[in-house]
Formats: structure tokens, C-alpha cells, sequence
């Protein structure tokens, strides 16, 4: 088990190596195949003023004119060791994690993603809850009652339900359940610290609007998975053995189908923790998905880098989760 | 295992007409035939079969729709628009006759008028689906280049060269896709690499999309080269004294041709919303070319006024995404006789 612990903790860390990496190429090595000079590049990141002497002073703190594995070193330090920032004759101490400043209003990055993260953490977690309890359990009783009229409709909803994008199901729902009828409260976030029932309220429609789609997604999963293990002999064994069928579905035939939907449910949720972009978009909730759609209106370079990066965190440690996990319920992959 | 569809190339394994000598008389047909007769009788999948070389004779003949039924995309309409609200005015020619709950839809405007400057709502949508079909079919077909080469390649040789290929598809499914994909198209300034203005949108929308969606399909096709690689005819090829290459393209591609031409057909609704999304997002295609996501981005600050601007490009997405799938699930049935 402590080996297997180990071997998912050095692939998490690798992975997060690659995906530095690429982040880095997509700022600082992509821009310059598609043809700009290490001036432009610098002027990136300068932001509103790109006087010369901004510009030289980029390219001397980010290194734009060192060597390419140099400058990865550098962008790695930053994140973990901090760096300086100067600003014109003022010297500013970034501390680690440093991900560096916003060009539009000069605040750090990383405090404010750190900011916005309750809300985003708050969309997801409560959209998770929904999908995985909804998404499986229509799923399982869809496969019990194969071809049943239940059956047929959930599987109708769950076809539409993926083919439905979330920017479209979410302006209906603001359309017509905030706006047209009033049922549910206008866009916003009001924090739990302040008003848990206020806080359920106002994110009641982005809850279901995210949670929806996954919903159907899983529901189809989990029926194919479970009419698949259903049909196993040892589900047939467990019947014979005179086993009550409640017990032969939920311990026989629910655990094997689950354990390749916890995968795709760590992926989920941790590309939902790393900004649930477009829901935080429509619903105007300022997330840390939101925090990188506007600032790619403003070509704010490093809020865009800061986000992608811990996005990326999240997935990988949501995989890391999972595999713990996986480990505890399926004791095979232990070995 | 999946059954091999109607190969024509020499060298394909055991044809079932082979099997079948000596009882001529009951009429051998091949397995694409048997594909297709399963697949004429699923009624929703041809449904969705139609309606798919439907949208693609949209996007093709859309000047000709436009010339006879609409008016041109990027032209205004201001006089039919309700100045207070920016929605369509329900008497066009009494300014002050208030919002048409129904967004100007005509017989002049068969889908309504944009709100704010009022252009012809049917003309945006039937070009909107040229952008949508062109990304979407060229970031699939990029998918299934480099999953295909990719996977056949793991699949065939194994040992670290499958280990490496099937780790750089774990890395690429575990990226948060969509924040990558804003990020480079937020990166690459315009005139990149000798394109301009929309083509370079066109160009790297295609890119992006085909260049982190390719390991759903690479891992399929590792798949079942795994499992085709052990079987006779391969052997049957390699003591003829085939080379690699011969194999995997000659031998093995054929043999795939079914699972890749599901799994893509199942990609395609998801590259489709993917475009969307991005366009949705602002990196997307640039205005003022019509395209599906961008119409709900401007949505967002009009749905008060105008909710059919929000229902009519959404359902033209959803009934794109839903008609690829409904086919995608039917090829799927017909060509594997296991998922009955």
C-alpha cells in the first residue's frame, strides 16, 4: 500500500512538472514561434505603459533574453522562492507562491485567486454533490428497470442533457426561472459566513445548470457499467446464494461499476475547482474562472498564467484523491 | 471484439464470404453491408443521420439561404429595433409600440432580429454553422490523424514506446482543456504564421481543439491494436515478410476503420461545443463573423429584453451536438454487435 502511495505521489509530482512546463511554453515559447521578437514579448508583460526602459527592465526580471531552460528555472523560482518586482524606483517584494501582478490594477495574483476561491470551491462542491447523487442514482435504477418507461425517459433527458452546452441551459434558466418569473434571485454570490441560507439560495440555479449536464453524463455511465456487471456469473451466484436483490445491486453489482466513475469524477471535480469558467461566466459569479476570462479581455498576461497553473494543481490533486481512493475500494489495483 | 468492417484492401482478415463457400445461394454479404442493413433500421439514428447532411447543406448553400430567405449577416436593421430596450420592436413602424415579445420574428426576418443593431437573426445562424462544422470537422479530423498514428503505434509496438505514447495521453486528459485553450488563443497575436484576422481564429481553434482532444480517440485504437496484433492474419503478413510500416498502415488501419469512424463521429458534438464554449468566452471567432457561442456571449447582456436571442442560437447548438450523437450511437449500434 505505502509503495503504491509513493508511486501515485511521484506521477502527481511528475505531472505537475509537465504541466509547468507546457504552461511555460504556451507564455514565453509559443508567442515566439508565432513570430514576435523578445521586445514584444517583454511588452506583454509590461502592460499599459510599454516605455523602452519598462520593456528592458522586463526582459532583464523575467530573463526574456537568457536561454529557454534558464528562463524555465527562473519561472519556476518565482512560484516557489518569490522574486522583486520594480516599479519604476519602488522596489516590491512578491512572496512564494509568486505568480506575479495583475497589469490592471497592480494586485498579486496569488492573493487574489485565493480571494475568489470560496466561491468558486462553493459552486463546485455543491454541484458535485448533486450530479454524483443524481447522475448514479438515475443511472442504477435505469439499469435495474432496463426498458421500463423510467428507463426510457431518463435515458431520452440524459441524451439531451449532454448534447445541451451549459452557457445555453444557463441563460435559459436566467432568463426564464430569475428574470421572466422571478422564482430564483439575480445573479450574485452572497458569502456562508455571512447568510448560509442566502448563500444556498443564490447559487440554487448555477448548482443544477453545472451539476446537469455532468448528471446526465454519469447516468449514462453508470447504466452501461451497470448492465454490464449485472450480467456477470457472480452477480448470478449472489442471486443464488439466495441473496436479497437489494443487497446483490448496491454491493454486488453498484461497487465494480463505480470504481471507473470515481475516475472521471476526480478529473470532474478537479476541473470544476480550477474555475468552473463558463458557469462562473454566465452566472457573473467571480470565481477564479471568471478572474481569467476577463483578463484575457485585457490580455492580462499573468492572471491567465496564475490561473492555468492552479487549475492544473487541482486536477492533479484531485487525481491523487481519486487514486487513494480507488485504492480503498478496489484492492486490486493495490497490488 | 469489434467486427471489422467491409475491408476492400488485400490482406484483410477471414472475409465472411469465405467462410460461406459452398452455400452461394444465400447471398454472402459483407459486414459493412450487414452494418448498414442494422443501421437503416434504427430509426433515430437515421433521424439523426438526416438531420446532419441537412446542417452540412446549411453551412455549404449559406449564401444561396441568405440571398433567398434573409437578409445579408452583417447588415443593421436599427429602424426595427426598440431604442429604450434594444429589442425588436413589435410595430416596426411605430418606434414606440414597445418590445415584440416574439424578437421581430418575420417573414422578412424568419428567425428575428439580433437585439441592439438588429441583424437578421436567420442569416447570422445559417453562417454561424459554416464556422461551428468547419472547427469542428477539422479539429476531429486532426484528432483522429494524430490518435490514429499515435495509438496504432502504442498499440503495435508496446514496451516503452506504448508506456511513453499512453503516458502523454494521461498528461493531456488531465488538463484543464478549456483554460489552456483560452490561454492560447489569448498568446498568439494576430498575423501569427502568415494568417490574419478570422483565418487565423479558424486556424487555431482547429489547432487547439484537435491538438488536446486526440488521446479519446488514441486510446480506442491503442486498444483494439492491442488485442488485433495478436491475431493470424497479422502473423500470416509478418512470416510473408511485411515490415512494419506495411503492417500497421496496410494490415491494421483497415481493421480500425470501424471503431475510429464511431469514436470520431461521437467527437465531433463535443469539438463542436468545445468551439462554442471558447467563442462563448470571448477567444473564439472575431466579430463581426457570426458564430453560434458568440451570439449567447452577447446574450448574456441582452436575455432581459430578448430571451428568443438566448433560445434560438442555444437550440440551433443542441440540435447540431444532439444529431451527431444520435448518429454517433447508431453507427456505434450497427457496427458493434456487442452493444446490442
Amino acid at each position: 500500500m505505502l509503495a503504491y502511495i509513493l508511486r501515485r505521489l511521484g506521477a502527481g509530482v511528475l505531472l505537475l512538472a509537465i504541466i509547468s512546463l507546457v504552461t511555460f511554453a504556451i507564455f514565453y515559447i509559443v508567442p515566439r514561434l508565432a513570430g514576435r521578437t523578445t521586445e514584444q514579448l517583454a511588452a506583454m508583460y509590461v502592460g499599459r505603459a510599454p516605455t523602452p526602459e519598462a520593456i528592458q527592465a522586463t526582459i532583464d526580471r523575467l530573463g526574456l533574453d537568457e536561454p529557454i531552460p534558464l528562463q524555465y528555472w527562473e519561472f519556476v523560482r518565482g512560484i516557489f522562492m518569490g522574486a522583486e518586482y520594480r516599479f519604476g524606483r519602488q522596489i516590491v517584494e512578491c512572496n512564494a507562491p509568486c505568480l506575479g501582478y495583475s497589469f490592471q490594477d497592480y494586485t498579486e495574483v496569488w492573493p487574489t485567486i485565493l480571494d475568489r476561491l470560496p466561491v468558486t470551491v462553493s459552486l463546485a462542491i455543491g454541484a458535485s454533490v448533486i450530479w454524483l447523487i443524481a447522475g448514479i442514482g438515475v443511472g442504477v435504477v435505469s439499469a435495474i428497470k432496463k426498458g421500463s418507461w423510467f428507463d426510457r425517459v431518463a435515458m431520452g433527458v440524459a441524451l439531451g442533457g449532454v448534447s445541451l452546452p451549459i452557457f445555453f441551459t444557463g441563460l435559459i434558466a436566467l432568463a426564464f426561472l430569475s428574470y421572466q418569473w422571478g422564482i430564483f434571485p439575480d445573479v450574485g454570490y452572497v458569502p456562508f459566513t455571512e447568510s448560509p441560507a442566502d448563500w444556498a439560495y443564490h447559487l440554487v440555479l448555477p448548482w443544477f445548470t453545472l451539476a446537469f449536464l455532468h448528471a446526465a453524463l454519469y447516468a449514462r455511465l453508470t447504466r452501461a457499467g451497470m448492465l454490464e456487471t449485472m450480467s456477470e456469473d457472480y452477480i448470478r451466484t449472489a442471486r443464488a446464494k439466495g441473496l436479497p436483490e437489494r443487497r446483490v445491486v448496491m454491493k454486488h453489482g453498484l461497487r465494480p461499476t463505480l470504481t471507473p466513475i470515481l475516475t472521471i469524477f476526480g478529473l470532474d471535480l478537479g476541473l470544476v475547482l480550477g474555475g468552473a469558467v463558463v458557469t462562473e461566466q454566465v452566472f457573473s459569479l467571480n470565481g477564479i474562472g471568471r478572474y481569467a476570462v476577463v483578463a484575457i479581455a485585457s490580455s492580462d498576461l499573468p492572471v491567465i498564467l496564475g490561473v492555468t497553473l492552479v487549475g492544473a494543481v487541482f486536477i492533479v490533486l484531485a487525481n491523487l484523491v481519486v487514486d487513494l481512493l480507488y485504492a480503498w475500494i478496489d484492492p486490486r489495483v493495490r497490488i | 471484439m469489434t467486427a471489422p468492417p467491409d475491408v476492400s484492401s488485400a490482406g484483410a482478415p477471414a472475409e465472411p464470404e469465405a467462410m460461406l463457400e459452398g452455400v452461394r445461394n444465400t447471398a454472402g454479404r459483407s459486414l459493412g453491408q450487414i452494418a448498414w442493413q442494422r443501421f437503416k433500421r434504427d430509426k433515430v439514428a437515421m433521424g439523426g443521420g438526416i438531420v446532419v447532411l441537412v446542417l452540412i447543406l446549411i453551412a455549404l448553400l449559406a449564401p444561396v439561404l441568405t440571398a433567398l430567405f434573409g437578409a445579408p449577416p452583417t447588415q443593421y436593421h436599427q429602424d426595427l429595433i426598440d431604442p429604450l430596450t434594444g429589442g425588436a420592436l413589435r410595430d416596426p413602424a411605430d418606434p414606440a409600440s414597445g418590445l415584440d415579445p416574439w424578437g421581430g420574428i418575420s417573414a422578412e426576418h424568419l428567425l428575428g432580429l439580433e437585439p441592439v443593431n438588429g441583424r437578421d437573426l436567420f442569416s447570422r445562424i445559417v453562417y454561424g454553422a459554416q464556422i461551428s462544422l468547419l472547427v469542428a470537422f477539422g479539429a476531429t479530423l486532426l484528432c483522429v490523424v494524430i490518435g490514429s498514428v499515435l495509438g496504432i503505434v502504442a498499440g503495435y509496438f508496446g514496451g516503452w514506446v506504448d508506456t511513453l505514447i499512453s503516458r502523454a495521453m494521461d498528461i493531456f486528459l488531465a488538463f484543464p482543456l478549456l483554460l489552456f485553450a483560452m490561454a492560447l488563443a489569448g498568446v498568439i497575436p494576430d498575423g501569427s504564421f502568415g494568417l490574419e484576422g478570422n483565418s487565423l481564429r479558424v486556424a487555431v481553434l482547429i489547432f487547439i481543439i484537435g491538438f488536446f482532444n486526440w488521446p479519446y480517440i488514441g486510446r480506442i485504437v491503442r486498444g483494439q491494436t492491442l488485442s488485433l496484433r495478436e491475431r493470424e492474419f497479422v502473423d500470416a503478413a509478418r512470416s510473408l515478410g511485411a515490415g512494419s510500416g506495411h503492417i500497421l498502415f496496410r494490415e491494421l488501419l483497415p481493421n480500425l476503420v470501424a471503431p475510429i469512424l464511431v469514436y470520431s463521429t461521437l467527437l465531433i458534438p463535443t469539438n463542436i461545443i468545445f468551439e462554442a464554449s471558447l467563442s462563448f468566452l470571448g477567444v473564439g471567432i472575431n466579430p463581426p463573423t457570426p458564430s453560434w457561442g458568440g451570439m449567447l456571449a452577447s446574450a448574456l447582456n441582452t436575455y432581459t429584453t430578448s430571451p428568443h436571442f438566448v433560445v434560438i442560437p442555444g437550440l440551433a447548438i443542441f440540435i447540431t451536438v444532439l444529431a451527431f450523437n444520435l448518429l454517433g450511437d447508431g453507427l456505434r449500434d450497427a457496427l458493434d454487435p456487442r452493444s446490442q
